[in-house]
């Protein structure tokens, strides 16, 4: 534009109208700044959960809240262990889906896996449960279990690998296959026609240091060092990374994508196999229902996004979200808020909307127009 | 029996068709929003806060209910509830550009929330009243058409009649190639002048808010009024009917009427609880084979947009 309309300062601005701000994608931010800003995001979060209670309980719930939310998760030593036993499924389900998704591959099924896996535990129990040794019934739970999960995860992949079939719907479908088959089971070993199974006297793997689900804790604390080694030092790790960057450098630097597709999927099968396995060995009371998972497949494809695959960040994603679970669970009790796991669904909720949010922030920046003048 | 059976497989279809259509709108401008189970749920929360005002407007006289109103505000308020939460996921995707399917899934996990802890603070009483202006027939004939045709409320019609006319304007209208444009390619469209964010945004708000009055119908018709929580499953299939009717709303109407026959099949057979939840997995089970099938035969008129699930940013070129 050449139009000179600035000839009388002041009077006539610009003819072209300039937008009032630009995004710019950054290239690199602060560390600090990027913690900074997730910190905010979630007070924010914390804020508004804080103001809904506080404004459903007549304006008196506000400092409560919080205080339940911290007694509610860490208020005594059987809150604590509620809590690190949600943490260690949680993130087991978390550390299953994260290699399939630096491939980019939308496995949203982990829910439909982890439940076949745990209903193929339940089929060990009820068929061997007294008739072999516990320890021997254990294993062969495990095996069960992981083959369950990896045939439930390697169906989708093949298909993605030979005929690019969508895989977002596919394993989100195999989620509801995978519930009706436990439906199904539930019903035929329910023989009282209730409809439910009660809780099995075997298969459960003894109580370690006298405290009950410790010993989950422990076994995914060691599965998290696998996944870190697995996706780090190991050339598998490296493969499926550039796949996830790009199928024809894959290609092209001599990868065999469709055996990587398939390779990773199967290894996400196998973590979701041992989620679904401790879901019913590694608790003192063993069964198997439609909602055992319950949600929490699709909790750890948040959780797996918002650490950015480490899973060293998973570890404090996770404890952040089972905090904020059992807190909310304590709060909504507590104060008589109606229906509880609702009230754990909306802070949840809010709070991976707001972090999802301030990913903006880290990725853009906002440019206003200068100032006329200048 | 058959009729019956044919009757209701058509009334229970109207969830999936609202559902898929919304669905249809908000993927052909190349977003996949899996909030769209936690935007039904909204839906049907906006639908009893508006029912419950109208009804408290009325001040208790149930016999003054005009059943048009009634449709009308229940509309009004599941479609501004769905949209708002289109709306969340909008301003995520379209103008934070963060990744759709997480933000959809919280959207879903929000959104279920929110409708099942509020729902407890709507008052429902006399929804019934409600419920027999939302369900009264054209037709109270039992000859074989009537029962087929004739026999449904007010929504069910309304259903068809709004997938025939998203898939005209998808087909034949200016604003439905554009908008299969942008969902295909956001940068050429950009480059010959539409507007891509304000047809993303529209597409996503009103996709929503179409997505939300299944969910009314849901509570209003097929439930009579009462509330149970099971829309989310239903939601899902909503997304799946996407697919199995290849982004064709018309197609959508026979795929709805599968989908409903099939999930209220078990109910008509004499098998056992065991048998009839497998029944009950068919509606999952077609949906994976329709998904190998299209991927399979690979024609270009089956296939996802190419830019769904992408997010756009002009700069980046």
């Amino acid at each position: 534009m050449t139009v000179k309309n600035n000839a009388v300062a002041g009077a006539v601005k610009t003819s072209h109208k300039e937008p009032l701000f630009h995004l710019v994608k950054r290239t690199d931010i602060a560390t600090w700044k990027k913690w900074l800003i997730r910190v905010v995001a979630v007070v924010i979060a914390l804020l508004i959960a804080g103001i809904v209670c506080a404004a459903l309980t007549g304006g008196k719930n506000f400092v409560k809240f919080y205080s339940e939310l911290f007694s509610g998760s860490l208020g005594t030593v059987w809150r604590l262990q509620v809590m690190l036993q949600a943490w260690a499924i949680l993130m087991c389900i978390s550390l299953a889906v994260t290699p399939a998704f630096k491939m980019r591959f939308w496995n949203i099924g982990a829910e439909g896996q982890t439940l076949i896996s745990a209903l193929a535990a339940v089929v060990c129990i009820i068929y061997f449960g007294g008739k072999i040794p516990e320890p021997a019934l254990i294993m062969t739970m495990l095996a069960f279990s992981v083959v369950a999960g990896a045939i439930w995860a390697v169906i989708p992949a093949i298909f993605k690998a030979f005929w690019g079939t969508n895989e977002t719907l596919f394993t989100l479908m195999m989620n509801y296959v995978a519930t009706q088959l436990v439906l199904y089971a539930v019903n035929i070993w329910a023989k009282d026609g209730s409809g439910t199974l009660g809780v099995l006297s075997h298969g459960s793997f003894d109580k370690l240091f006298g405290m009950e689900y410790i010993q989950n804790v422990v076994f995914v604390t060691l599965l998290t060092v696998i996944v870190f080694v697995y996706l780090k030092f190991f050339k598998h790790g490296y493969e499926l990374e550039v796949v996830g960057e790009s199928v024809n450098t894959a290609k092209y630097i001599g990868i065999n994508v469709k055996k990587v597709i398939i390779r990773t999927m199967v290894f996400s099968g196998v973590m979701c196999g041992l989620a679904g396995f401790l879901l019913v060995g590694g608790s003192p009371s063993p069964t198997v229902n439609a909602n055992l998972v319950g949600g929490r497949g699709f909790t750890a494809i948040l959780v797996s996004w918002l650490s950015k695959f480490s899973p060293i960040a998973m570890i404090f994603v996770t404890l952040l979200v089972v905090f904020l679970e059992r807190g909310a669970t304590q709060a909504a009790n507590t104060m008589r808020l109606g229906d509880s796991g609702a009230f754990v669904d909306i802070v949840v909720g809010l709070f991976f909307l707001l972090i999802i949010a301030c990913e903006f922030f880290l990725n853009y920046k906002i440019k206003f127009r200068k100032k006329e003048g200048k | 029996m058959f009729l019956t059976f044919l009757k209701n497989a058509i009334r229970f279809s109207t969830i999936f068709l609202f559902g898929s259509t919304g669905e249809t709108i908000t993927e052909k401008s190349g977003h996949l929003n899996l909030g769209t189970p936690g935007i039904m749920c909204m839906g049907a929360l906006g639908g009893c806060v508006g029912e419950s005002l109208y009804l408290k407007s009325l001040g208790g006289n149930y016999a003054a209910i005009n059943g048009f109103n009634a449709v009308v505000i229940g509309i009004l308020f599941a479609m501004l509830f769905a949209g708002l939460g289109g709306l969340i996921y909008g301003f995520l995707t379209i103008t934070l550009r963060c990744n759709q399917n997480v933000s959809g899934l919280a959207i879903t996990t929000f959104g279920a929330g929110v409708t099942n802890f509020f729902i407890n603070y709507v008052d429902r009483t006399g929804f019934n009243y409600l419920a027999a202006k939302f369900t009264a027939p054209i037709s109270q004939a039992t000859d074989w058409f009537s029962t087929i045709f004739l026999s449904h409320g007010a929504l069910v019609y309304i259903a068809i009649a709004l997938a025939l006319l998203v898939a005209f304007i998808l087909k034949k209208t200016r604003t439905g190639l554009n908008l299969t444009a942008i969902g295909e390619n956001p940068a050429t469209a950009d480059a010959a002048g539409i507007n891509v964010t304000g047809y993303k945004y529209v597409s996503c708000v009103l996709g929503s808010g179409i997505s939300g009055i299944g969910g009314l119908f849901y509570i209003m018709d097929y439930l009579y009024g009462s509330w149970e929580y099971s829309i989310d499953a239903m939601g899902w299939l909503a997304v799946a009917l996407v697919i199995f009717s290849v982004w064709k709303p018309n197609w959508g109407i026979l795929g709805s009427i599968l989908f409903g026959a099939l999930y209220i099949l078990p109910y008509y057979t004499s098998f056992s609880f065991a048998v009839q939840e497998i029944i009950k997995m068919i509606p999952y089970a077609v949906t994976i084979i329709v998904l190998i099938i299209t991927s399979i035969i690979n024609r270009r008129e089956s296939q996802p947009p190419a830019a769904l699930g992408l997010s756009y940013f002009r700069e980046e070129r």
